[in-house]
């Protein structure tokens, strides 16, 4: 029997994959927003695991939301990274370093 | 009235100061110069109402101006015989002075901005002899020292006229921060400032004694002497002097402003105001006596060897006032101020006099290159005539049956005070007094010898060759212009072709001044002749002096009684020195010109010593001067650079650089490096919120 606590596990463990694919990346901004995707479809897991468990349906209206937002940040992450590989020419993540003071 | 007298110069200098560009630079004479006439025609019947025996009034109360605690301070003009005397010198003086300036200052291009600063001294000097409180003094007093800075460095140009200006002005802080003290002082003791609650109170406190620095002294004596230190500064007296002949860098009639009616005797009139309270001390009347003494003689010495015109005549100004001094501290209050008015005019007539002789001769000043200017500028010659007659004391000695004595104004004001001197049981100080009027006529007529007798030296003079230089350059046509000619606003020169000048003049023809400066001569001059022997019964005498006074000085009947008791000697002593003098100088620089060489060379010590002035200035330059500039050094090098600044502002600026270093070492513009704090941080809030 597949319980709460199993779909727990499955999020935290795609959570943690979405940060280290984040934080240990080092090849190019698409795989990084594709982490960002992963650390929200974790979190979506996670809303509608307990919304079950718990019989409140505020967690899957609330995932809704996420996916909303989810969408449109992939939308404008994608939109930046076009424009910004026309400008660079590369977008190798260990060459986006602008921020440097 | 009252109020006309001391704010029209106040609205003239106002409005020729502020508004010259609006209304123009000779409506701005005018203004000032009018504005003085009319304050000079109201103080004359003052004082001729005073003479009649008029009683002072209420002080006019202008304005509340401070009120606190049980301070209570006001703008209030006070009249009385004291205050009536000093405005008719100080407006008649200032008036001359303003219509002489007419003439003097005609080729200057900052004439209002000179004769707006004219009229605010003045205005201080009325507002200081009209004060009611001592605070409204002092207001004044700082008043005239301010003027003074700005009038000694009108020629802001001159290094050496800023120079003076800053050091006048410094001289006087010193005198004022004992003047300061005293008010303090005397509020603390008597808990008011107004001068007659002060004066009333003053006997009763004789005998008290009052915590000062480290010791108890006599209360008296310790705000007497304050008091009398401020006096010391404004009316330059042995140890405060130095400001004084280096004010002549200032334009003449300031000079004369500054020397004859203003500034100088603003400590001659506080001593007197003040008279009662000095009376209840007899040691601050001791210190008063023997520093007027002192300078006195000082000054007197110096004068007999310097070369400058004005400086000679501004070393004769100290030495007088140190005269005035000498009778206040043997109680002749009222020959102090007797010697102050008689003056007024005659140093004002001999500083014009200068002045007059300066524009003839082109801006030379040094007296070696004068001579035979008699026949020059006869007008010029008669006024500082008169103005060395009085300031000698001509004049025929009340001996032989012989009332009252007659004679030029010093001689009824110095004698005065040199017999005073005698009467009051101070044989020292009556012998000072007699020597020095011996070397007062000495170099009063070492002046008039140089510089109107003798053959020209004019030839020697760089003023006059640049003078003639430029005649040349410009041809003659200038001496023709009729203007120049009869404005007389540059001496017009001859060409050196002219074969009709005595050797020496170097073919310089001085003229005569224009009537602006010549008219206050005259006025003068007749104040130099006839002041004396007019006014001496209501200063001097014993029961007209009493009813003249009327106790606004501690007016010492007994001690003028005495005055005409002593003995034949005394009396003819000072014409005797006079006469001494004259002499003296006549055979030293008419009989035989060599003799001043030889003696300075005989004494050459005892000259140099007198020519550098005591050496008074080479002193404070090594005391004061000297070691402010060590001192400021000190705190500027190590106080300021090596410890605020380099813990202040220029050790914060490092910690905040080092800082900044390690924040942009953080910022390494990888993305993955600011989502990890951002996570670190989330995580940390996180775990904050949970456990708290």
């Amino acid at each position: 029997m597949i319980g709460l606590t199993h779909y727990v596990v499955v999020s935290a463990v795609l959570f943690t994959l979405g940060v280290l694919g984040i934080f240990l990346n080092r090849k190019n901004l698409i795989v990084m927003l594709m982490a960002i995707e992963l650390i929200l479809l974790a979190v979506n897991i996670n809303f509608v695991a307990f919304s079950a468990y718990l019989g409140d349906l505020v967690g899957q209206v609330f995932a809704m939301f996420v996916l909303t937002v989810a969408a449109g940040e992939a939308a404008i992450g994608l939109a930046i990274l076009v424009i910004y590989f026309r400008g660079r020419g590369t977008i190798a993540v260990d060459d986006v370093n602008r921020m440097k003071g | 009235m009252i109020l006309a007298i001391v704010f029209l110069p106040l609205l003239a200098a106002i409005v020729g100061g502020f508004g010259q560009r609006t209304i123009g630079a000779a409506a701005t004479k005018l203004l000032t110069t009018g504005a003085l006439f009319v304050s000079a025609a109201l103080s004359w019947p003052i004082f001729i109402s005073f003479l009649g025996g008029a009683e002072a009034g209420e002080p006019v109360q202008v304005l509340r101006w401070i009120a606190s605690g049980n301070m209570d301070v006001s703008w209030a003009l006070r009249v009385d015989q004291l205050t009536a005397v000093m405005l008719v010198v100080i407006t008649s003086v200032s008036a001359l002075v303003h219509l002489y300036s007419w003439g003097y200052m005609s080729e200057d291009p900052d004439q209002p901005r000179f004769f707006a600063y004219l009229s605010l001294f003045t205005f201080a000097m009325l507002m200081l002899v009209t004060a009611d409180n001592l605070v409204q003094m002092f207001f004044g007093w700082e008043g005239v020292g301010l003027a003074s800075y700005l009038l000694i460095g009108f020629w802001y140009q001159k290094p050496s006229a800023n120079a003076a200006a800053i050091k006048a002005f410094v001289v006087n802080r010193v005198g004022d921060l004992g003047f300061m003290l005293g008010i303090f002082g005397t509020f603390l003791v008597f808990g008011t400032v107004s001068i007659p609650a002060i004066l009333a109170a003053a006997p009763a406190q004789a005998g008290s004694t009052i915590g000062f620095l480290w010791f108890r002294a006599d209360t008296m004596t310790v705000l007497c002497l304050l008091l009398f230190i401020g006096a010391m500064g404004k009316s330059a007296q042995l140890g405060l002097h130095t400001w004084l002949p280096d004010a002549m860098e200032g334009p003449t009639p300031v000079s004369a402003l500054i020397h004859a009616a203003t500034m100088v005797t603003a400590g001659v009139f506080m001593v007197c105001r003040l008279s009662p309270m000095f009376e209840v001390s007899p040691v601050a009347l001791d210190v008063v006596r023997f520093v007027g003494a002192a300078t006195c003689l000082f000054a007197a010495t110096c004068g007999l060897v310097q070369t400058d015109i004005k400086r000679v005549i501004a070393y004769s100004t100290c030495s007088q006032l140190g005269y005035m001094f000498f009778a206040a501290g043997v109680g002749a209050y009222g020959a102090a101020m007797f010697h102050l008015f008689t003056h007024a005019f005659f140093k004002a007539l001999l500083f014009l006099g200068a002045g007059s002789v300066i524009h003839a001769m082109h801006h030379e000043q040094d007296m070696r290159y004068y001579g035979g200017l008699r026949r020059d500028i006869p007008v010029t010659f008669w006024g500082m005539m008169m103005g060395t007659l009085a300031i000698t004391g001509v004049g025929i000695p009340a001996v032989l049956g012989n009332p009252v004595g007659f004679g030029f104004a010093g001689f009824h004001s110095k004698d005065a005070i040199i017999e005073a001197g005698w009467a009051a049981g101070q044989p020292g100080v009556w012998f000072v007094g007699v020597l020095v009027a011996l070397l007062t006529s000495f170099y009063s007529w070492r002046l008039m010898f140089l510089t109107f007798w003798g053959t020209p030296r004019w030839a020697a003079s760089e003023h006059i060759q640049h003078a003639m230089h430029d005649a040349h350059g410009h041809g003659d046509h200038s001496h023709d212009d009729p203007a120049d000619e009869h404005g007389g606003a540059s001496p017009s020169t001859h060409a050196p072709s002219q074969q009709d000048l005595p050797a020496g003049t170097g073919g310089y023809h001085p003229h005569e001044s224009p009537w602006p400066i010549l008219v206050p001569l005259g006025v003068l001059s007749l104040g130099a002749i006839a002041a004396g022997f007019v006014f001496h019964g209501w200063f001097i005498e014993p029961e007209a002096g009493e009813r003249f006074w009327r106790g606004t000085i501690a007016f010492n009947e007994h001690l003028m009684h005495a005055m005409h008791e002593v003995p034949l000697g005394v009396k003819l002593s000072a014409t005797i020195a006079m006469l001494a003098g004259l002499f003296a100088a006549w055979y030293a620089y008419l009989r035989n010109p060599a003799f001043p060489a030889q003696v300075s060379e005989q004494f050459h010590v005892l000259y140099r010593f007198l020519l550098h002035k005591w050496y008074f200035d080479e002193l404070y330059h090594l005391l004061f001067v000297r070691s402010a500039f060590a001192v400021g050094r000190l705190f500027w090098h190590r106080g300021d650079e090596k410890t605020i600044d380099r813990f202040g502002p220029n050790g914060l600026a490092w910690v905040a650089q080092l800082g900044s270093r390690a924040a942009v070492r953080l910022q390494t513009g990888y993305l993955y490096t600011y989502a990890f704090v951002m996570l670190i941080g989330l995580t940390a809030a996180v775990t904050w919120a949970i456990n708290r």
